[in-house]
């Protein structure tokens, strides 16, 4: 017997862990299938119910939030007024490090958060347990820097240098270099498939997959050097932003994009999404950040901007950090619904420039590169609170993180299981376009073709000028098609008289014949 | 203002000392576990591959038989006992925790045709060649015992017939057992001549069986090609079903009491429910010669099969094709087999003197497993079910290697059916339309059905 009380809190959050609607069995007439499928979808039922009970009660930690006195919004207070605010521990997570030398600096976090990757634009690199303030490596590596991130661990991150990718170790070591692809300029990291995928000046797609060294897919885009590049944590699909503004989203099984999308009226320059895959959200150069509904494509709101933002991100929860010139703009909840007004505002110190923002996962932090150093700051209700041990964990222990890598190794996907609806893996097809046997058929008839040769055309003292001018104004105006168009109608009358004379089917044996 | 921020404190999320307990927490928000389906599905695949790595089905022989292994029976109430009967005569009494003999029952003349344990495990009854059938008393084997040397028994009773005897069966509730010969008779332990005999048309009978479910029911085949139904409460038979050739051997279903599985020279097995027996239920297609012995599982969801072409083969109840085949080079033309009463292992008994002891699932761990092992495996096995019918699975799942004998033979038989349907496809369509009745596959080999 299920208490009512709970069932209004627990019923929304029911709708959270079903995967898809309840199949309804009443058609069928056969009995043992109709049993079987009843059974298995109570299950799911039951099993959906336990999970919104397991996120009710068992969870251990709560997540952060920042309320405003009446009068006041959350956007007017400062860094300074939320540290009084908050204890010790939180205090120390909000902090600066001036490093005005070494150039803009991009950072990154590893996928539970504890270790953060900062690299300078002139070759400072390093990895530091951020809440600890330990300095686990430190390099200088003599050249331009453009990108970095970190691979599976923190045991291993891949720099974008001036001429190709570098892969060093948690010393700082430099492990790999991939003088495959040239001049890399982004950086990106699929985790289930172990792929690093990167872009470079003349506008390659590059996947290579890190646990075996195997060059996956190379695809030149022809949309020239690509600066925006972006993972979809949901469906493993990169999102490239062109100079024209155009975003298209690309699979390393299609050498061509499966969607492109006109996003803005100039250059996209960042691109972000929402980690449930259902909204992204990009910003271009015409100073708009526009909002997109990705799962049905379509646009959803367009806000306007003052400066041309650098970088954007969303957090775990839903926020969305905006970065343009040297203030940070965190909106909440503006994906749902067009929000007017921001939530967190940030100003950095002597206006440096930003670079690079990124949300730490699982903490309500926000870590911000710019020319003059790299800056955290709070932001409450960015994180989420609870972890998965078996997905990312903070605490990992040595032994954790040897047993995580091979488990993570063993369940690593395949590059063709990448697909824009990661539902559909496994589902009936109810509509195929061909049967397999019509699909052979076509192919060996394919083949056929290929392998007989083009029939040269032959166009010696054929080609004069005036030949070749009065064909142009024919095509011009339109004569040619008619003549066309009046001999195909011709074709199809007289078909259709010869089907006419055949009113009685032909028997079976002799339909073979019949033309 | 009112501000929380999230702070976790190292004690509530690590342990102190390594004793204790490693503290792991879940999430089970579908968006912090992104492509569950391709990574179920990548589950899946390894696992499938891992069976194949594991898949070590042969545990041991029982060798110390100096003819080939004709007949075996189960002991229902012990999971160690096996009895095997031999072409010389020789009759064993095995343990099969330590493959070997506990007991000898010398006596048989020629060869042991049939051999039966009654269902409370005290009495085993075999019959033979030389006209007789012999009652004997199991020893009481205890644990660790088979070190003792090897017993002889000598038989309680003697019953003397005039033809040789070709089966036995024992009753499943009281002490009455049945054998096939001439005929079909019913004897008792403590009279010397049959109590009851039945016969109907002139034949040889050549198995019997009883229905484990329904005491007074049994089933019998004789060379005419029919399979008979009778009840000992009754004294006519029930009913005859005559196909198109012999059965060698019929298994009772234990969980469906009406249900039973004919093994037939023409290479199938026919599962048929003997209420309805104008048609077949299930026709079971792999083997490529004649079947000679069917066995069901205690769990009634599987048999096991011994052929004439050399493998033992496991299908599923009601699958139309094996879902394991078994060979081995040494051994040679499969006459018995039997599933063990734990369901986990398959015994078949074989021309080459030997008695192969094999897992019924190839690549089972077998043992205690810890609680996390068998968690693991009930989990893959989920995964399994849910991802077989894709390609990838399907294809490394199915594949096994087959000798060359067999896999031509089956390529030949294929091509024969293949051009067979064929011909009649087309024959149909050059004929009148109606003019050429389609008869279905499982009343095909059914030539008439009599009572």
């Amino acid at each position: 017997p299920q208490s009512n009380e709970n069932t209004d809190t627990i019923k929304p959050k029911i709708r959270k862990y079903n995967r898809g609607e309840r199949l309804s069995v009443k058609g069928l007439k056969d009995k043992k299938l109709k049993s079987q499928l009843k059974t298995k979808e109570d299950l799911f039922e039951k099993s959906a119910l336990t999970a919104a009970k397991v996120e009710q009660w068992l969870l251990p930690s709560e997540g952060g939030a920042l309320e405003a006195d009446d009068g006041e919004n959350t956007y007017d207070y400062t860094q300074e007024d939320i540290v009084k605010n908050v204890d010790i521990s939180s205090a120390h997570k909000a902090f600066d490090l001036r490093l005005p030398d070494l150039g803009p600096y991009t950072i990154d976090y590893t996928h539970s958060g504890r270790y953060a990757l900062i690299g300078g634009r002139k070759g400072h690199l390093a990895v530091i347990d951020w809440k600890t303030k330990y300095l686990m490596m430190e390099t200088q590596v003599k050249e331009t820097t453009r990108d970095i991130k970190f691979l599976h661990n923190e045991q291993f991150f891949a720099a974008a240098q001036s001429k190709y990718i570098y892969i060093y170790d948690k010393k700082g070591a430099e492990v790999h270099c991939l003088k495959e692809f040239v001049a890399p300029l982004k950086l990106e990291f699929l985790r289930h498939h172990f792929l690093l995928v990167s872009t470079n000046k003349a506008g390659v797609l590059h996947y290579q997959d890190t646990s075996t060294g195997q060059i996956v897919a190379n695809y030149s885009t022809r949309l020239g050097p690509c600066r925006v590049l972006r993972a979809n944590p949901y469906n493993a699909v990169v999102s490239l932003g062109h100079s024209n503004g155009t975003v298209t989203l690309w699979t390393p099984n299609m050498g061509t994009p499966l969607v492109r999308m006109l996003c803005h009226r100039g250059a996209v320059t960042s691109t972000a999404f929402d980690m449930g895959g259902s909204y992204m959200v990009t910003a271009g150069a015409d100073a708009r950040i526009k909002v997109w509904d990705i799962r049905k494509m379509q646009a959803l709101h367009s806000y306007m901007a003052f400066q041309s933002t650098k970088s954007l991100d969303v957090s775990q929860k839903g926020l969305l950090a905006v970065g343009s010139g040297s203030t940070i703009e965190i909106w909440k909840d503006a994906f749902q619904v067009k929000q007017e007004k921001p939530y967190m505002k940030h100003r950095l110190f002597q206006n440096s420039t930003i670079q690079d923002l990124s949300f730490c996962p699982y903490e309500d932090v926000v870590g911000i590169g710019h020319t003059g150093g790299v800056t955290s700051i709070l932001v409450p209700g960015s994180g989420e609170p609870n972890f998965d041990s078996f997905v990312a964990n903070p605490f990992q222990t040595v032994k954790q993180r040897h047993e995580a890598e091979v488990h993570a190794l063993l369940d690593k996907l395949q590059p063709q299981t990448i697909m824009l609806d990661p539902q559909k893996f496994g589902a009936v097809d109810k509509n195929p376009r061909k049967n397999l046997r019509e699909q052979e058929e076509e192919e060996d008839e394919s083949k056929k073709i290929q392998g007989q040769k083009k029939a040269k055309r032959k166009t010696k003292g054929r080609n004069k000028v005036g030949k070749r001018m009065a064909k142009k104004q024919l095509e011009a105006f339109g004569t040619k098609r008619s003549i066309i168009r009046e001999q195909q109608q011709q074709q199809k009358q007289t078909k259709g008289a010869l089907v006419k004379e055949r009113e009685e089917p032909l028997p079976r044996a002799l339909e073979r014949f019949a033309s | 203002m009112k501000v929380r921020v999230i702070s976790r404190s190292e004690e509530a999320f690590t342990r102190e000392r390594s004793q204790d307990v490693t503290k792991v927490f879940r999430n089970l928000d579908p968006r912090l576990h992104p492509m569950e389906r391709a990574q179920e599905y990548t589950r899946a695949l390894n696992a499938v591959k891992l069976d194949k790595i594991f898949a070590k089905p042969f545990i041991g022989a029982l060798s110390d038989h100096r003819d080939g292994v004709s007949c075996m029976a189960k002991n229902p109430s012990r999971l160690n006992c096996l009895v095997s009967g031999a072409m010389d005569g020789d009759v064993r009494l095995w343990d099969l925790a330590y493959r070997k003999t506990v007991a000898e029952f010398p006596g048989h003349n020629g060869a042991v045709r049939g051999v039966s344990i009654s269902s409370d495990g005290d009495f085993l009854v075999t019959c033979g060649d030389d006209c007789t059938a012999r009652l004997w008393e199991l020893p009481a084997a205890e644990i660790g015992e088979v070190s003792g040397g090897v017993k002889h028994c000598e038989p309680v009773m003697v019953f003397q017939d005039k033809n040789s005897f070709r089966a036995v069966d024992h009753q499943w509730e009281k002490k009455v057992f049945a054998t096939a010969g001439a005929n079909v008779s019913v004897w008792d332990y403590n009279r010397s001549e049959a109590m009851t005999s039945f016969s109907w048309g002139s034949e040889t009978v050549v198995s019997v069986k009883f229905d484990p479910a329904e005491p007074d029911v049994f089933v019998t085949t004789g060379s005419d090609r029919s399979i008979c139904l009778y009840d000992l409460r009754m004294n006519t038979p029930l009913r005859k079903l005559v196909m198109q050739t012999r059965t060698n051997a019929v298994a009772w279903n234990p969980r469906e009491p009406f249900n039973f599985t004919a093994a037939n020279e023409d290479c199938n097995c026919y599962t048929y429910d003997m209420r309805k027996l104008k048609f077949a239920k299930c026709i079971h297609k792999d083997h490529v010669s004649a079947v000679m012995d069917v066995d069901f599982s205690p769990t009634g969801r599987e048999f096991v099969t011994g052929s004439y072409d050399r493998t033992v083969r496991i299908f599923s109840y009601n699958g139309g094709h094996s879902r394991e085949i078994y060979h081995t080079k040494r051994m040679q033309r499969v006459f018995s087999v039997r599933f063990s009463g734990d369901a986990t292992y398959v015994m078949s008994g074989s021309d080459d003197t030997n008695i192969r002891l094999w897992k019924a699932k190839a690549s089972e761990q077998l043992g205690v497993l810890l609680p996390r092992e068998r968690a693991k495996h009930e989990y893959l096995d989920a995964v399994k079910q849910r991802y077989k019918h894709l390609d990838e699975v399907k294809r490394i799942d199915r594949h096994r290697q087959l000798p060359k004998a067999v896999f031509k033979a089956k390529k030949l038989r294929q091509e024969m059916t293949e051009a067979a349907r064929k011909k009649e496809s087309r024959k149909r369509a050059h004929s009148a339309p109606g003019s050429m009745p389609r008869e279905a596959a499982r009343k095909k080999r059914i030539v008439a059905e009599l009572e």
